[in-house]
């Protein structure tokens, strides 16, 4: 189906599912109950789930198949960022444009990075490339100014040019307002709320389309690596030497690699400026880089699914975990009498609200020490453990028989 | 005229002059030997015509093509394939996939980016692979992954790379060494009947003398990187010069 074997088709099937799902799945606690706050499922969250699994996604092309870890990417996020921006101002309101531009913006810039930084490999790449994202960074928030708006940062404004046909989102909006990135007319922010019982759902448009984009760029993801491209940049990874000598360069593969993965980041940028129109330079900073790095590597770095996971899991913790604050413990401790209840919370307060990062960092370490394929392997050793247990009863049953016999 | 034609190559490593003035020329469609003592430069030369390393001095001609310069894909898309003497594989990769990554080598040449395409359903390729694999007898590992592969096996898949490229020069480096008695008699066969096909050179280095003596044509010894005589095997044997080099390391 679609090209796919069947094993990647019913995986595509299951990232659909979840993403259709998400709204649902990511709320599972009754509003006013006092998990409320556990809940995932609104707008701006969800679409942070999905963008950033696009910019992970992509980033694992480049290093889950070559090996080749950029410390860089934020830098493509930002420039698809500030593409995409540009469009909303100059061109229409309209989504549509700005997501075709930053891509082609940040394949753009990351041919030139690449081009360069490809002559080296191994941590001299690593380290070229955090080099032209630290000067990419400096640039927009100082000399730049004039493109980036420097440390103000990028808005759409009441009297930005718009020069495309009313239709097609271009010129001012009707109420005398500031317009709202659309879609033909409909906004991203345009929301509808379902509650069932307790339970309240928000479905978003915003959100449909950064996942239908999402699903498409898993899509793709997915046919790169079962592709003569992909095993040509898992053989870089095992033996670049070798392939020289079977007579293949590697410099193009490379560096188209690299421009795929640049256009990842430069579409989540995009996405990004699309849903809340506005953008500073510290899009780019290199936490922003190292944090997809995280990503990847947290959910299973060459996996297809692991770095959507990932991304997931960390902007999970990144909004969700560091909202957790004093209260909430004594509310959770106050089974316990008054001078236990003080101790629980002190001991437990360090690794929530703020301390968000002291969790991310021992869950890190944890997984690259113990399950050094991330949570994709993880699932695996759990599916393995539960189809061995499942095989042994059998085989036990079998052994009670033979003596019956 | 041979295919190749080495001229007065010499390459020096810091105070080390691994190749001096070293001459070679190999006959097209015939299996050219080299050996000699260890570190006699016999692999520093086969480095040279491959472009690993870029000689100090002298020409390397390959079928009329100066073979300086190019880069070692270059090389391989000329039609030079080597062997090298520690495994040059695919380790991460399957037995299967690291035989048909040669096979695109040679099909799309020195780069395609097909991403849409699916190896799974290159069926051109996979006969082609599985043909090869099923030569060097490897035809049931084709699923393994090769860095789980014992020495002599992994050297097998190299041969069985170079071999899917049907390479008009293959270069040897030790191609038996690591291996089982009936996999290096395997080994002779399997290049003895490629050998008797007429369509491809070989240049072997190689210590057993078993091996040396049951394929080569032309044999050319090589000691403290100067070539000492070139001869055929049978003038080899005894000969006076060759005793000298080895100073009775191996029964020539
Ligand atoms: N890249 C290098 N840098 C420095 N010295 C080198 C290099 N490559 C080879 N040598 C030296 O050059 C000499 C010839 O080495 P070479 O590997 O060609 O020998 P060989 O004939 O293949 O020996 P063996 O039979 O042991 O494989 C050796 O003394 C070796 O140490
Ligand atoms: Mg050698």
């Amino acid at each position: 189906m679609l090209g796919l074997e069947k094993k990647d088709f019913n995986l595509l099937l299951i990232v659909a599912a979840l993403v259709v799902l998400a709204p649902v799945l990511l709320n599972p606690f009754p509003e006013g109950s006092a998990m409320a706050q556990f809940n995932a499922g609104y707008p701006d969250l969800m679409q942070r789930f999905v963008i950033f699994g696009i910019f992970a996604i992509g980033f694992n092309i480049l290093f889950g198949l070559t090996g080749y870890l950029s410390f860089g990417h934020a830098a493509f996020l930002g420039v698809g960022s500030y593409a995409g921006m540009w469009m909303l101002k100059l061109l229409s309101i309209n989504v549509i444009p700005a997501i075709i531009f930053s891509m082609l913006i940040a394949g753009l810039v990351s041919l030139a990075i690449g081009y360069i930084s490809l002559r080296r490999s191994g941590i001299y790449f690593s380290i070229l490339t955090l080099a032209f994202a630290q000067m990419a960074f400096s640039l927009a928030a100082s000399v730049l100014t004039p493109i980036t708006g420097g440390e103000t940062g990028l808005q759409t404004n009441l009297n930005d040019p718009r020069i495309l046909p009313g239709f097609l989102g271009g010129g001012s909006s009707a109420d005398g307002n500031i317009p709202k990135p659309s879609l033909f007319g409909i906004e991203m922010t345009a929301t509808y709320e379902i509650s069932v019982g307790n339970w309240l759902w928000t479905l978003n448009w915003g959100y449909a389309i950064c996942a239908v984009v999402m699903l498409i760029a898993f899509y793709i993801s997915i046919r790169i690596f079962r592709s003569p491209f992909g095993l040509m940049l898992r053989a870089i990874k095992s033996n670049q030497h070798r392939l020289s000598y079977t007579g293949l360069n590697t410099r193009p593969y490379m560096l188209a690699c690299f421009v795929i993965s640049g256009m990842y980041a430069g579409l989540a940028g995009g996405l990004m400026a699309a849903m809340d129109p506005q953008v500073g330079a510290e899009r780019m900073q290199w936490t922003a880089s190292g944090e997809v790095v995280l990503m990847t590597i947290l959910g299973g770095v060459g996996t297809l699914i692991g770095p959507v996971l990932g991304a997931g899991l960390i902007k999970y913790f990144e909004n969700i975990f560091s909202k957790i604050n004093k209260a909430t413990l004594e509310m959770w401790f106050s089974f316990a009498p008054d001078w236990l209840e003080g101790i629980l919370v002190s001991i437990v307060y360090p690794f929530i609200g703020k301390g968000w990062h002291l969790t991310l960092g021992l869950m890190f370490m944890a997984v690259i020490i113990f399950l050094p394929g991330g949570l994709v392997e993880g699932g695996k050793r759990i599916g393995d453990w539960v189809r061995g247990k499942r095989g042994k009863a059998a085989n036990d049953g079998a052994e009670v028989k033979t003596p019956a016999e | 005229m041979g295919i190749l034609e080495v001229k007065n190559v010499g390459k020096r490593f810091g105070g080390l002059q691994a190749l001096s003035e070293v001459n070679l020329s190999v006959k097209e469609n015939t299996v050219h030997a080299i050996i000699g003592p260890n570190g006699a430069g016999k692999s520093t030369l086969l480095n040279c015509l491959v472009g690993k390393l870029i000689p100090d001095t002298g020409s390397v001609m390959f079928d009329g093509n100066s073979v300086l310069g190019r880069s070692p894909h270059e090389i391989n898309q000329l039609g030079i394939s080597r062997v090298f003497q520690t495994p040059e594989i695919f380790g991460d990769l399957t037995v299967l996939e690291n035989v048909s990554i040669a096979c695109f080598a040679k099909r799309d040449g020195a780069y395609s980016l097909n991403a849409f395409g699916a190896v799974n359903k290159e069926n051109d390729i996979r006969e082609a692979a599985e043909h090869i694999l099923d030569d060097v007898n490897m035809l049931e590992k084709s699923g393994m992954q090769a860095s789980s592969l014992s020495r002599g096996d992994k050297r097998r898949l190299e041969m069985a790379m170079c071999l899917s490229q049907k390479p008009r020069l293959l270069l040897l480096d030790e191609p038996t060494a690591g291996m089982a008695r009936a996999d290096t008699n395997n080994t002779i066969d399997l290049l003895k009947t490629i050998r008797d096909r007429r369509n491809i050179t070989m240049c072997i280095i190689e210590h057993d003398m078993h091996v040396v003596f049951s394929l080569a044509e032309r044999i050319t010894v090589l000691a403290q990187g100067t070539p000492l005589v070139e001869e055929t095997p049978d003038n080899i044997k005894g000969h006076p010069k060759v005793r000298e080099a080895y100073l009775g390391e191996a029964q020539v």
